[in-house]
């Protein structure tokens, strides 16, 4: 008797919903242990990380605003991976959309303030459609690897922040960081801390699943994926495809870098590599590249940190328990992913 | 001269650290693994490496802890990548994840009491200290290749035993196989899922001792995310190597070179032409200019310039 790993006939839903929620489980369990081998509590640790992330209004909103960023950067990659084109350059793209805003709020005066803020949006777009666009374009053209030219730009990028924010558009006062943003060209506020970025990322969030799974376009993409020879056949271009989502996918990490810098810091500084880029990826494949589902993941990856901030100042715990929780929620979840489209086989020994 | 000296001095220490990981990730790719986790491996390792020797007072015993815990980790990176045949970029990604933020949270936790369970702030009662070699080490520049520790030299052994072990054995054309094309390598009775395992594990096993060797020689201490980047380096370091373990080497005396290039100009004083923050991003530009060249000078070549034609790809026996 032996145990076969078999290929289902399509996917499972049932495994598809019971596969993430015994993986939160899974990682509740396994971070319980983490934190009872520390000495601490880890009931106590999980209900005050509850309570840091969702416990009132003010700390809701903090999650809220977390999770915008992410949810913008899983929607951006999710495109490009539903051509199994794998862009992990969302973190550099998300740079240079802050760069792109902070160029137009810095040196192009001659706008009127209220012109700023939508043009400057506009630029971070398309500086990150044209950053993520090269390595797209790269792939089309001569299917130079993706993976690793998109990973090594993410340095270049943040590398050019840095030099940017330290040197050459430095603010004269202060010690780090570009002069603030006019303020009438903030992103406004509208619910206590979060901003009318929500208002962007819903959009967002509609148009996509109305552009991925309601046109033709859509439906090419997803050929492309899926089996590549029958959409050549169909007479679909990969590679303009290719460079299109690459363009799209750059396009929508590029907003999130400038919507976030135009509502939180208000100018180019420290800290604009957060990370959002690199979690991003997780949250799409997390939501199974679905942009509803992507909602919640990305609510559920923020309060983690908004939680383990929480637990750092309840507790005294250091706050990378975030960081091993979100860890913690991805291995059991990419360890169960195989049962959505495979199954577990008994085969008895058969007669010789 | 003196400068120069002083450069490739500094270069070399700092190139340990990265020859070491990056060996470990030319062993993995080989097989057809690619690990994103290896930033989170090192941090592991570095941690592991830095408590076990604060604890034991033993640095070889250190870095025997080191190099299990960074197999510990890349065992976790097999086990989804090539059991639960997961998807290698987010698992690697998750590695990451999980080993920054679990290194960077135990260092807080496994100090000493006196230091509020804190391992930063704390020092160790020893270190790997360089041992000059009579003669060799007045040799001019060069000399500063025989003045380093232990862990240096033991790489002038490991780089050209990598490379013979690689090209020269069988078990070398085993991972070559398994890499290039799994297919015709279980057809010819191999094991991809073993030996994908097996080097997945050894690679991870270098990046905690590439992580060590941080804690434990270069910066004798522990301070949260330690490693500042340089598991990502590695990746560009296995590429800029052309997957070749002979040429890990260069790679690690260029880019460390760089990088140590702008922590001596500016404790020379010298002022720069260059901005500091252009040679910090300079390995990652050229490695991506290279690779981008390469592959468009060689399409003939089904995949990335020299890459293993089944990077990134997993592998089962029933996939059509």
């Amino acid at each position: 008797m032996r145990l076969v790993v078999e290929k289902r006939d399509g996917k499972s839903r049932r495994m598809a919903v019971i596969i993430p929620m015994a993986s939160f489980i899974i990682s509740l369990v396994l971070g319980a242990i983490v934190l009872a081998a520390s000495r601490s509590n880890p009931l106590q640790a999980y209900s005050a990380m509850i309570d840091g992330a969702f416990g009132n209004a003010r700390r809701f909103q903090y999650t809220i605003v977390e999770s915008l960023p992410l949810l913008m950067c899983g929607l951006g990659v999710g495109i490009a991976f539903r051509l199994k084109f794998w862009n992990i350059g969302a973190e550099g793209q998300y740079v240079w959309g802050a760069i792109g805003i902070t160029w137009v709020m810095q040196f192009w005066k001659f706008l009127p303030t209220p012109m700023l803020l939508p043009i400057g949006l506009l630029i971070g777009m398309v500086f990150g459609a044209v950053w993520a666009g090269i390595p797209g374009y790269l792939k089309a053209q001569w299917s130079v690897d993706e993976t690793l030219t998109t990973l090594m730009l993410n340095y270049v990028a943040i590398g050019l922040a840095e030099y940017l924010y330290i040197n050459a558009w430095k603010a004269p006062f202060g010690n780090m960081g570009t002069p603030e943003f006019p303020k009438e060209a903030w992103l406004p506020q509208v619910w206590g801390k979060v901003h009318s970025g929500i208002y962007i990322a819903l959009v967002l969030v509609v148009l996509l699943w109305f552009l991925l799974y309601k046109t033709r376009w859509g439906f090419e993409l997803n050929m492309i994926g899926k089996n590549p020879r029958a959409a050549r056949y169909q007479g679909v271009s990969i590679k303009k495809n290719i460079v299109i989502a690459m363009l799209l996918s750059g396009a929508i990490c590029g907003l999130a870098g400038s919507v976030n810098t135009a509502a939180i810091a208000h100018r180019l500084t420290k800290g604009v590599d957060g990370g959002y880029g690199f979690t991003g990826i997780i949250i799409a494949w997390m939501s199974g590249l679905n942009p509803f589902a992507s909602i919640l993941v990305a609510i559920v990856m923020a309060a983690l940190t908004t939680g383990a901030d929480a637990l750092q100042i309840a507790m005294k715990l250091p706050e990378s328990m975030g960081e091993v929780l979100q860890g913690l929620v991805l291995i059991p979840l990419l360890a169960g992913s195989i049962f959505v489209e495979h199954r577990l086989v008994v085969i008895r020994k058969e007669a010789v | 001269m003196e400068f120069i000296t002083k450069l490739l001095a500094a270069t070399i220490a700092m190139g340990t650290s990265l020859t070491y990981a990056t060996l470990g990730e030319i062993y993995t790719e080989k097989t057809g693994v690619l690990n994103l986790g290896m930033e989170g491996t090192m941090l592991m390792g570095a941690l592991a490496g830095f408590a076990t020797a604060l604890a034991t007072g033993s640095l070889y015993f250190a870095l025997l802890i080191a190099m299990l815990v960074g197999g510990m980790m890349s065992l976790i990176h097999a086990f989804l990548c090539v059991t639960m045949r997961a998807n290698q970029v987010v698992s690697g990604l998750s590695i990451t994840m999980f080993g920054t933020g679990l290194a960077n949270f135990l260092g807080q936790r496994l100090g000493p009491a006196s230091n509020n369970h804190n391992l930063i702030g704390t020092n160790l009662p020893s270190r790997f200290e360089n041992i000059a070699i009579p003669f060799l080490k007045d040799i001019p520049v060069l000399g500063a290749f025989f003045d380093v520790s232990i862990l240096t030299y033991a790489l002038y052994l490991i780089i050209p035993f990598s490379w013979w072990y690689m090209y020269k054995t069988k078990h070398g054309l085993a991972v070559r196989a398994v890499g290039e094309s799994p297919k015709t390598a279980a057809a010819m009775g191999l094991s991809v899922p073993r030996l994908r395992y097996l080097y997945t594990v050894i690679g991870g096993m270098f990046a905690g001792l590439g992580g060590a060797c941080l804690s434990l020689s270069f910066t004798p201490s522990w301070n949260d995310g330690m490693t500042g980047g340089k598991g990502w380096i590695v990746i560009a370091l296995v590429i800029f190597a052309t997957w070749n373990p002979g040429k890990a080497v260069i790679g690690t005396l260029i880019f460390g070179g760089i990088t140590s290039l702008q922590f001596s100009l500016q404790a020379a004083g010298i002022k720069m032409v260059i901005p500091t923050q252009f040679l910090a991003f300079a390995p990652y530009l050229i490695t991506f200019i290279t690779l981008s060249v390469m592959t468009i000078l060689n399409q003939n070549k089904k995949g990335a310039y020299a890459a293993p034609s089944a990077l990134a790809t997993p592998f089962a026996i029933d996939d059509k």
